[in-house]
């Protein structure tokens, strides 16, 4: 069987390096990560691929520079993906989730060939789950969400997938839309002679002319007033010695602060 | 006349938009309807209800192509609902099936979106939505730009108002509704933990610095010990060593206990923003660069496994 996968990978900044200063959080000089989840769609199409034993994977990323992306994406082609398609535009700079679907669904069919598109149930950092949604809206394709296990046969697919209160298993015809949640795997950490390999991969770019977008086209529907953090105050005391020491210290900072009865 | 629309598979958590959203449509002059969507008229009876709530409007679409709730289906449905009523605003509770659904039907809708929100208010005439941005660093505050708005509230978020209303006007659409290429095989329950970490006043937090799927009793022993619920990091629920009604964080349960103890918690981002309400924050890990040690009252850099047995001693010897 033949599997053309195309995955949908986002860069965001990497949010444990992000500093707050009055609330406000400081986005200078942070390095950019491929989002968890997407490693996680990553790796499954891998082991989709090579499940089927023939197609190819093709991570496909969206961003307004390719300062961004070019790098991160290394990480996912020494993962094991084949190919990797960047659609980078200045015109990106200001967009939302529905801009990033109309590029991502646009890049998609010009890519062709392509079976079954994943990607993350949501993004690292806004976490919206509405790329996936609307880019199979966009693309008509029947859509399955937070997928934990996703086989391939037939000519569909058969997903398992994790809702609040239910474990449904879904069946879907090929070409479909998939989300994965991180539950579906553990993502390969590459060798280091597959990061070297990564470097010769192909690499396309594209922009938004070459898709057939006009900038207005993925111009936002959304307005951000505001987004600031919630101070905190904490009191920073640590507690030394042996175990039994630290633990009769604690125990009776508990009791001082009157969580717990004398 | 413009309407508000709202719909949930979960009749509660439409209940609650409802409630909330009879006094959006109040103040703007607008309508308020419901949705009911389903096959076979099961749920038909809420319809009452949701007009005691305040919905002045109730379409009820009962159709085999609803079947399993697919999403390409539902949003489908809800669309012709929405083009219907008139809404210009749609309101979706933000469970999974809602948080996948509220796109697809505002992509359907040429709709601004904006899912999980956490808070709802009116400023002037504008809704302005709240929501964690950057994994839970910071809550940003959105409006939505389009002529239909579209949000996806997380339950709970608003209390069930009072049955103050008659009896909406329920109106059965006659819709166009194509079956999904989507189908469902088999639905089963999770195991799942009745568990309420929201209220909870003491917390065990546990992650994955425990080493094996036995020693999660040790975080047990601890929780009992402490007189305090246990929960955990979502590292340890995929690995599937407890259930997923016991995450803390963006993707799990916010807490606001008198203290969290984190035991083998690294304390990235997603998981502390569900403790940071707590009075007090105490942390165990062998790591003195672990994150959570930048948001704890009282820190302990040390191995679980000495620690957490001279706690346990120290809190029963008292
Ligand atoms: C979109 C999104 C949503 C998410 N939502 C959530 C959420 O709601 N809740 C959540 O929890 N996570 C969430 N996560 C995952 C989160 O980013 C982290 O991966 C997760 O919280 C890490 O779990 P952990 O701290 O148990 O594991 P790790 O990060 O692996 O940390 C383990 C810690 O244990 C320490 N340790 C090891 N051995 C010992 C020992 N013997 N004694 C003491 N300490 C030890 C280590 O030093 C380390 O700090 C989300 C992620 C994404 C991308
Ligand atoms: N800029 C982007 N480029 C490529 N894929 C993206 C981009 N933004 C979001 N995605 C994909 O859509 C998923 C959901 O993102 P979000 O809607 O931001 O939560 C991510 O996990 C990615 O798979």
């Amino acid at each position: 069987m033949k599997l053309d996968i195309v995955v949908c990978v986002k860069t965001n900044p990497d949010l444990q390096m992000i500093r707050i200063k009055n609330r406000e959080p400081v986005l200078e000089a942070i390095p950019f990560r491929v989002g968890d989840l997407d490693k996680n769609a990553v790796e499954a199409a891998i082991q989709l691929r090579d499940a089927a034993g023939d197609g190819k994977v093709v991570v496909l990323a969206v961003a307004e520079s390719n300062r961004k992306v070019r790098e991160t994406v290394k990480e996912v082609l020494a993962m094991g993906a084949d190919e990797a398609v960047l659609v980078v535009d200045p015109a990106l700079e200001a967009t939302d989730q529905a801009g990033v679907a109309r590029a991502l669904a646009a890049a998609i069919q010009k890519i062709g060939s392509c079976d079954l598109v994943l990607f993350g149930e949501g993004s690292t950092d806004n976490y919206t789950g509405q790329v996936g949604s609307r880019v199979a809206e966009l693309l008509a394709l029947p859509q399955i969400s937070y997928a934990r296990k996703i086989t391939a046969g037939g000519a569909g697919v058969l997903v398992e997938r994790s809702m609040d209160e239910s474990i449904e298993t879904l069946e879907a015809p090929l070409p479909a839309a998939v989300t994965v949640v991180s539950e579906i795997n553990e993502p390969r950490i590459p060798s280091l002679m597959n990061i070297m390999k990564a470097g010769k991969k192909p690499v396309e770019e594209w922009g938004l002319a070459d898709l057939g977008l006009e900038a207005g086209t993925v111009a936002p529907v959304r307005t951000i007033l505001s987004n600031l953090a919630e101070e905190q105050d904490r009191k920073h005391i640590m507690f030394e010695g042996s175990a039994a020491d630290q633990a009769s210290a604690f125990v009776n900072a508990l009791i001082k602060e009157g969580v717990l009865g004398r | 006349m413009a309407d508000i629309l709202v719909y949930s598979e979960k009749m509660d958590a439409a209940l609650e938009l409802a409630s909330k959203a009879k006094e959006f449509a109040g103040a703007l002059g607008l309508g308020l309807s419901a949705a009911i969507l389903g096959v076979d008229g099961t749920g038909a009876a809420d319809a009452g209800r949701l007009g005691e709530v305040g919905a002045d409007r109730v379409f009820t679409v009962f159709d085999p192509a609803l079947d399993g709730l697919a999403v390409d289906v539902t949003a489908e449905a809800l669309a012709q609902v929405a083009r219907e009523a008139g809404a210009t605003v749609v309101l979706v509770a933000s469970t999974r099936r809602g948080k996948e659904l509220a796109p697809r039907l505002a992509q359907k809708l040429g709709a601004g979106c904006v899912t999980d929100v956490n808070s709802l208010v009116l400023d002037g005439a504008t809704l302005v939505a709240g929501r964690y941005a950057f994994g839970g660093n910071t809550v940003a505050m959105e409006t939505v730009d389009t002529g239909v708005k579209v949000f996806a509230v997380m339950p709970k978020t608003f209390e069930m108002g009072p049955a103050v209303a008659g009896a909406g006007l329920v109106v059965s659409p006659a819709l166009a509704l194509q079956p999904s290429t989507v189908k469902l095989v088999e639905r089963r329950q999770k195991d799942g933990d009745a568990v309420n970490l929201e209220d909870a006043e003491r917390i065990v937090g546990i992650g994955r610095g425990l080493g094996k799927r036995e020693d999660v009793d040790l975080g047990r022993q601890l929780a009992a010990a402490l007189g305090a619920e246990l929960a955990c990091t979502k590292g340890l629920s995929d690995f599937g060593w407890l259930a997923e009604d016991r995450v803390v964080g963006l993707s799990g349960a916010k807490t606001k206990p008198d203290l969290y103890l984190s035991v083998g918690i690294s304390g990235q981002i997603q998981h502390t923003v569900g403790i940071s309400s707590s009075k007090l924050i105490a942390a165990i890990n062998t790591d003195k660069d672990a994150p959570i040690f930048q948001l704890a009252d009282y820190g302990v850099v040390g191995d679980l496994y000495e620690v957490v047995p001279a706690l346990i001693e120290k809190l029963n010897s008292i």
